[in-house]
């Protein structure tokens, strides 16, 4: 087991200022790379490529949400399209009653519907919020395989709520025609969105780093490494766990909103364990626990899917393969490979 | 709700729970002895089905493709863990659930490769054709009888080779321990290969008999794999026993609760609004049943270690 003190001294903020390490450097490239390519594609007039780049920092934001809870905490959860889909489908739930001025859920007691993105962001984050605190009280009560399961199977239990809810489209989805509004910005403008997107990626990462470099990220990194040492020390695991699935579920759940934003339109796919899947492997392909590895992870992935997808319509195929080759040989991802392997085990 | 129609769908809950014990005895086997987890085996029954009905179109036998499905995804089986599976045993479960995931991904893809997106057909052999009636008058398929009788043989069978052949008796050593049962001499890695192949085949034995009930398409494994999950979840990772109960349970529920949460709805609320809660709850049902059971024994049933 690898001891407390060879690591969260050198990663605490009271050692005072330290020379850029690798990793961040290459995290700012990454971002600076990614909007100067929307910058570019803009100026260039290619509305389609400023909403690839929205896309990949739309699933960044994703993947920042589950590091914290599967690369920081050690939650393996394979549920997190749960949060994704949650958070789209608020996003869509209110532009539908905004856009018929009918109340929330057809109840005429409850205020009507918003198409203001931070209400519903808002929304998302708290409603996320409670239904992660409700499957991490009862997920954390297990470990190992069985956590993996049962994150599974509460993400299937409300994937399937929504197939069969048909007020909200059911199978089909939900079609959000008018694209949700922000005041003072004209959020149809695609660099505007793509802006908002990174803003809220950069503000994840940024809180991120910062939790992570306080007594909470200290604790959690403990609760991941040696439990029984942490309750040692007089913090209690759980709690930190929970805190940390509950923050983690929040975070997916307003990419989940600004994804259904993107695309026009919330669906069942959003909720499926496929998309778990995939959220999972930018996570990895990036690299576990990295800051900037899901970023790194969404590019390569985001990338893939429209260039292979462009060649042939198996491309699933050759991810697999990539997939398969990294899991077994390439441990530790792009950041692993780029930032080498300062990350411990 | 008429008595008939009641037993009709218990049969029917037992018959999804036989399926569901064909694919959760594989993986319990595997996780019990190998600790692995696998995602991929509905792979196995996917390629089971597939085989089945390409076999049964080449040849016009359906006892002919159904050896071939159960043999092609015991073969598969063996490939997968020779080339990817064995390096993952000393992995930590997050890399083996992206490897399986990965599998996933490259079977379901290679198999639309082959056999394009179009769902193939296969027709319940005509000497399994029709019905029989039960005592008590109830009119039941044959063949989803034979499913449930064949399932009662294999929970017998799988019982008796593990607890009364040598190969079983090695699968319960390794399950203990597998530093010791090497150091006895056994060779592990062909064990590991065994088992693997057991399971697969079990898996692709579900995927072909399912096959004459339902459409063979890509993905069609993976509900039934989810199921599967929740099925060796409540009965505790690891167990055989609680594999068959589990599956048994889950069968049963959510076939019946498909039939009559609706119903029972409808006593207190708007028929129209009745039948869509229901539904919506019904398809919910094992997901609660499973969360409550681990709730209070986070273990599942029937917990052989972990």
């Amino acid at each position: 087991m690898t001891s407390l003190e060879s690591h969260i001294p050198s990663r605490s903020p009271s050692l005072g200022r330290r020379p850029l390490s690798r990793e961040t450097v290459i995290g700012w490239g990454l971002i600076l790379v990614l909007v100067a390519a929307a910058v570019f594609a803009h100026l260039a007039g290619e509305p389609f490529y400023v909403n690839l780049a929205s896309r990949i920092a739309i699933v960044a934001l994703a993947g920042v949400g589950l590091n914290l809870a599967l690369g920081f905490g050690g939650m393996v959860s394979f549920g997190h399209a749960a949060f994704f889909g949650i958070g789209g489908y608020v996003a869509g739930i209110g532009a539908f009653h905004a856009f018929d001025q009918s109340p929330l859920f057809g109840l005429s007691g409850l205020p009507a519907g918003s198409d203001l993105m931070p209400v519903l962001w808002l929304s998302a984050l708290l409603v996320c919020g409670l239904v992660a605190y409700a499957i991490g009280a009862i997920s954390l009560g297990t470990s190992g395989v069985y956590f993996i399961m049962i994150t599974l199977a509460f993400a299937q239990m409300i994937y399937y709520f929504a197939v069969s809810w048909p007020t909200y489209g059911g199978e089909d989805g939900l079609p959000i025609y008018i694209r949700n509004s922000l005041p003072g910005l004209d959020t149809n403008n695609p660099l505007v969105f793509f802006t908002l997107c990174m803003a809220l990626l950069g503000l994840a990462l940024f809180l991120t780093q910062r939790w992570m470099n306080a007594r909470f990220g200290a604790a959690l990194t403990m609760a991941r490494l040696n439990e029984t040492r942490l309750a040692t020390a007089g913090v209690e695991p759980r709690p930190i766990r929970l805190a940390a699935f509950v923050i983690s579920g929040m975070i997916t759940g307003v990419a989940g909103a600004l994804f259904a934003d993107l695309n026009g339109f919330v669906g069942p796919s959003m909720l499926s364990w496929h998309r778990s899947g995939e959220i999972m492997v930018i996570v990895i392909l990036g690299g576990v626990g990295r800051l900037c590895g899901p970023l790194a992870g969404a590019i390569l992935f985001v990338m893939m899917e429209t260039l292979l997808g462009g060649l042939t319509e198996y491309w699933q195929l050759f991810l697999g393969v990539v997939l398969l080759a990294v899991v077994l040989f390439a441990r530790g991802g792009v950041m692993g490979l780029l930032a080498g392997r300062e990350r411990y085990a | 709700m008429t008595l008939t129609l009641l037993i009709e769908q218990v049969l029917n809950g037992i018959q999804l729970g036989t399926m569901l014990f064909l694919m959760a005895s594989g993986l319990t086997l595997v996780f019990g002895v190998m600790g692995l987890i696998n995602l991929a085996h509905g792979s196995f029954y996917m390629t089971g089905a597939f085989v089945t009905a390409w076999v049964t179109g080449l040849t016009g036998s359906f006892w002919v493709g159904l050896l071939g499905g159960v043999l092609a995804a015991a073969a598969v089986g063996a490939v997968v863990e020779w080339t990817v599976i064995r390096r993952l045993y000393h992995r930590d479960h997050l890399d083996q659930v992206l490897a399986t995931f990965a599998l996933i991904l490259i079977f379901s893809e290679g198999t639309r490769w082959i056999f394009g997106s179009s769902p193939l057909w296969l027709n319940v052999p005509d000497s399994l054709s029709g019905s029989v009636t039960l005592p008590g008058g109830v009119e039941y398929p044959l063949y989803r009888l034979a499913i449930i009788v064949m399932g009662v043989a294999i929970a017998i069978g799988l019982y008796l080779l593990i607890s009364r052949t040598r190969l079983g008796m090695r699968i319960r050593a390794g399950e203990n321990d597998r530093e010791m049962i090497g150091a006895l001499g056994v060779d592990i890695s062909t064990l590991y290969t065994l088992v693997f192949a057991l399971g697969a085949a079990l898996a692709g034995l579900a995927g072909s008999t399912i096959g004459a009930l339902q459409s063979v398409q890509v993905g069609m494994g993976e509900p039934v794999l989810i199921l599967a999950f929740v099925v060796i979840v409540i009965g505790g990772i690891g167990s055989i026993k609680g594999a068959l109960i589990g599956a048994v349970l889950v069968g049963v529920v959510d076939t019946l609760g498909r039939v009559l949460l609706p119903g029972l709805f409808k006593l207190f609320m708007a028929p129209s609004d009745a039948s869509g809660v229901g539904a919506a709850l019904a398809s919910m049902l094992i997901y609660v049943l499973m969360a409550g059971i681990l709730a209070f024994k986070p273990n599942g049933l029937f917990a052989a270690h972990d």
